[in-house]
């Protein structure tokens, strides 16, 4: 593998993971703060890339649309938090999953409903459809060095307002003492519906500028969920300085394993072996990551200080 | 009241064995087709409440253990072999061997790492079943011949495989109410109950859990290779996330740590999704709130609005 | 030392910067009732945790019936003869009481990978527990489930669980917390039957209690073994009054 390509994949990579967090974000703090297993996040995202399709034909502004479906989505996920998943909090993991898997399945089939089963194609606003020449010899598509600004933006967004603001200063609170906070006379309620909103713009955001390099589609949410909940055990629950490297760490493990991986195994087996083999591993690579963490780091790689 | 819960059982049991006759009669046989396949899923469900009823494991992958079962069954196939007991001695050894892994890096988590661990597995075994081609990746494998048991049982004929299936039930239902009673079961609930308190008798509950795990796989694995006879297929879909999804709720649905509740949550989930489906094709939009209301309102399950639960746990 | 049932020696744990166990020795005569007092963080509980198993100690030697258990998990411990209460109640409270102290009892007798014979027939199992039961006065409460007891009955019941493993050393970590003047005092004449039975390490607050029960009492104080006597000894010993009884209490 030339630098070149080496480069290539490290921001693909890049971009996966950037995407991850976003969408992680927001998890990892309801489960720090609220101890809330919430399988119902992956829906933030899809609902997130459906708003800013359907926006972007209705506004013909893709940063318009992003805008808004982000807001959108927040409303959606605002009302969520309040009808089913406030009552939750208290309640054991058990019943979380099968609530908030409950709400996954409404919502999967409500996109169905409203825009139909097929998938939504929507294309790249074309003052991005263009390739960059970082270097000689490497175009990159414009639109993923944005996907990756925006989510580095995002992300810096988000820790300067963790570690900077009062709302900030109460979500760390919160992650590692909740009784404290709640004890010292701040609305508890409000501040998970607060922090709730936040990581579910965070997961539309994700969700409306993927929507133009994926297919959008119903159920797109689950899958990303389920690397979202392995970035959070990865990281540690609750840390989103964890959830941050975590997340670049599976997006760089993901893609180098689904690249280099058939060629590494042809250098010690036979060609149509490394070709089953190959993908096969790739895509449990990041499982086999999570369930090494979890062997020899319990609490993750980077676990808030006390829980 | 528990002699009414003994009756209802009995009730149960003789309205499950006339469905062939009564089916045959009626003219209506894909209705046998479907109870097959709620008795199928009870067993799944049964073998995920023996762990997570009695042992306090909330295993969220255990659909993959109904892939071992179901692959076994048709990868033998592929290669011609329709031998049962090759079919089932090899499902069952494949699901032991696959839960003793998984149980061994996993048994010792707790809560939501459980959670987490079982649920990284069973995608890791979804993942490889999309990926290897030979056996139909991501399109399926077709079984191509049913389990026949010395000529004599032949999972083809319908009625013969839902009397199979039925009197696994019935067995898996028997051995887990021993096995609950028994000083093994003992030593699971306690764990459950108060892990360190268990430790400080005396017990390494380690092994008692990862036993526990194995024999829970074992029962689910059995569930896939009967389901894989059923369908004449079986494709990665069936060791998805969602699909452990819905054995947990089928389970809780009845009502965990009640054995019998899971038969009564299959029927009422795959009840719920036949009847609805008919209704309008968008039956989850109608399933999905129904569950929010179900735990949020009915915590221990429909059954537990028939018959009352014996204890009230801590976390009640 | 010939006599002593546990030895511990030059044990030191920290967390941190902070030392909750500072080069620690203590040796527990057979048969005896041994008693731990101290104020507040003077380190009693990280010392039950580490004679129990739970903590490993930084340095040090733990000294079991003439085997060095230092390195032994809590179960295997438990299993060598260590039997424990908890400071928090810790009972199966979704079991029955007869079910509660069988469970004990099976940890003795026999195997648990036992499949199909209900635990709840075996003799083996019952009539030990049975016993037991009529001992801490819980007999005529042995069907009730156990969340169902009052706070007393709870910890009557803690204590039939730590003896249904018939240990060689019981270690009672504050038995009478949270208990009302009248079940303190049948809590004390329950011990009194005790002494002499078995080894008893008691770490409890009551001082009263303490000085009515216990044969030797060890004062600890950050860590450290301030003084250690009988209880006429330790009651007049001038450290202690400075340290823990306050000197103006008795002045």
């Amino acid at each position: 593998m030339n630098g070149v390509l080496a480069l290539e994949q490290i921001l693909n990579g890049l971009q996966f993971g950037v995407m991850l967090f976003l969408i992680t974000a927001g998890l990892t703090l309801t489960f720090g703060i609220m101890n809330l297993v919430n399988l119902a996040h992956g829906i933030l995202y899809m609902l997130g890339a459906y708003f800013c399709a359907s926006l972007t034909v209705a506004t013909g502004s893709f940063v318009g649309a992003v805008i808004l479906a982000s807001a959108a989505t927040v409303l959606v996920g605002i009302v969520i938090e309040l009808l089913t998943l406030k009552r939750l909090y208290a309640r054991n993991h058990l019943d979380q999953v099968l609530a908030t898997f409950g709400v996954v399945l409404f919502f999967n089939e409500l996109v169905r409903i409203i825009w139909g089963p097929a998938s939504i194609y929507s294309s790249v606003p074309p003052a991005l459809s263009g390739q960059v020449e970082l270097i000689p010899g490497l175009l990159y598509p414009a639109y993923r060095l944005v996907i990756i600004g925006v989510g580095l933006v995002a992300a810096a967004a988000l820790v300067l307002l963790i570690n900077f603001s009062k709302l900030g200063m109460l979500i760390r609170a919160g992650a590692s003492n909740r009784i404290m906070v709640s004890a010292i006379g701040v609305n508890i309620d409000l501040l998970n519906t607060l922090v709730f909103g936040l990581g579910a713009a965070f997961a539309a955001l994700a969700g409306a500028i993927a929507g133009p390099i994926l297919t959008v589609e119903s159920g797109m949410g689950n899958d990303m969920l389920i690397l979202a909940l392995v970035v959070i055990v990865i990281g540690g629950i609750g840390s989103i300085k964890g959830a941050f490297i975590a997340s670049l760490l599976v997006g760089l493990i993901d893609t180098f394993g689904r690249t280099m991986l058939r060629p590494l195994f042809e250098l010690f087996m036979t060609k149509a072996a490394a070709n089953s083999a190959g993908p096969a591993v790739a895509s449990m690579l990041i499982y086999l990551a999570m369930a090494l963490v979890l062997f020899f780091r319990p609490q993750g790689l980077f676990p808030p200080r006390t829980r | 009241m528990r002699k009414l819960s003994y009756i209802l059982c009995a009730l149960g049991i003789a309205v499950l064995f006339c469905v062939p006759a009564v089916t045959e009669v009626a003219d209506m046989s894909y209705y046998l087709d479907f109870t097959t396949r709620v008795v199928i899923f009870a067993m799944a469900a049964v073998s995920l409440d023996l762990i997570l009823g009695y042992g306090g494991m909330v295993s969220f992958g255990h659909a993959a253990f109904l892939g071992v079962g179901g692959y076994a069954v048709g990868i033998l196939s592929y290669y011609g072999i329709t031998d049962g007991f090759i079919h089932f001695g090899v499902a069952i050894l494949a699901s032991a061997l696959v839960a003793l892994f998984i149980g061994m890096l996993s048994v010792r988590t707790i809560g939501v790492y459980f959670i987490m661990i079982t649920l990284a597995f069973s995608q890791m075994l979804y993942y490889l079943a999309i990926s290897v081609n030979t056996y139909g990746g991501d399109d399926g494998l077709s079984v191509r011949g049913a389990s026949v048991f010395a000529g004599v049982v032949d999972l083809a004929d319908r009625d013969q495989l839902y009397y199979a299936s039925l009197a696994i039930l019935l067995g898996m239902l028997l051995i887990c109410y021993r096995l609950i009673g028994s000083r093994f079961g003992m030593v699971l609930r306690g764990i459950k109950s108060d892990e360190r308190r268990m430790i400080a008798i005396g017990y390494s509950p380690f092994r008692y859990k990862l036993l526990a795990f194995v024999i829970s796989g074992v029962m689910c694995g059995i569930a896939g290779a009967l389901l894989a006879n059923q369908t004449l297929f079986i494709s990665p879909a069936i060791m998805h996330w969602s699909r452990s999804g819905e054995i947990m709720v089928m389970a809780i649905l009845g009502g965990i740590s009640t054995l019998f509740g899971s038969v009564i949550g299959a029927g009422l989930y795959l009840g719920l999704e036949e009847t609805l489906s008919r209704f309008t094709p968008h039956w989850q939009v109608l399933l999905g709130p129904l569950l929010v209301v179900v735990v949020l309102f009915a915590r221990n399950g429909v059954l537990s609005l028939i018959v009352p639960r014996r204890a009230k746990t801590r976390h009640g | 030392m010939d006599d002593a049932l546990l030895r511990i020696e030059g044990l030191v744990k920290r967390y941190g910067g902070l030392i909750a166990t500072d080069h620690l020795g203590l040796s527990i005569r057979r048969n005896e009732l041994h008693a731990i007092i101290g104020p507040n963080g003077a380190g009693k509980t990280t010392l039950v945790s580490q004679i129990t198993g739970e903590v490993r100690p930084d340095e040090g030697r733990i000294v079991f019936a003439g085997d060095d258990v230092t390195r032994l998990p809590p179960n295997a411990r438990a299993a060598k003869g260590i039997g424990r209460s908890f400071q928090i109640t810790s009972v199966f409270l979704d079991f029955t009481v007869i079910e509660n102290v069988s469970l004990a009892v099976q940890a003795r007798a026999g195997h648990s990978f036992r499949f199909w014979k209900q635990a709840a027939g075996e003799a083996i199992l019952r009539d030990p527990a049975h016993a037991i039961l009529a001992k801490v006065g819980l007999l005529d409460r042995a069907d009730e489930l156990a969340v169902n007891l009052s706070h007393g009955e709870k910890r009557a019941l803690e204590l039939a669980i730590a003896l249904a493993g018939s240990p060689k050393l019981l270690l009672l970590d504050e038995p009478m917390a949270g208990m009302g003047p009248e079940e303190s005092l049948r809590m004390v004449k329950f011990l009194e039957t005790l002494k002499g039975q078995l080894t008893i390490l008691l770490i409890e607050h009551d001082i009263e209690a303490v000085f009515a029960l216990a044969d030797r009492i060890t004062v600890l104080v950050y860590g450290r073994a301030i003084a250690e006597g009988t209880a006429a000894e330790i009651r007049n010993h001038p450290e202690v009054r400075r340290a823990y009884l306050g000197d103006d209490e008795e002045a």
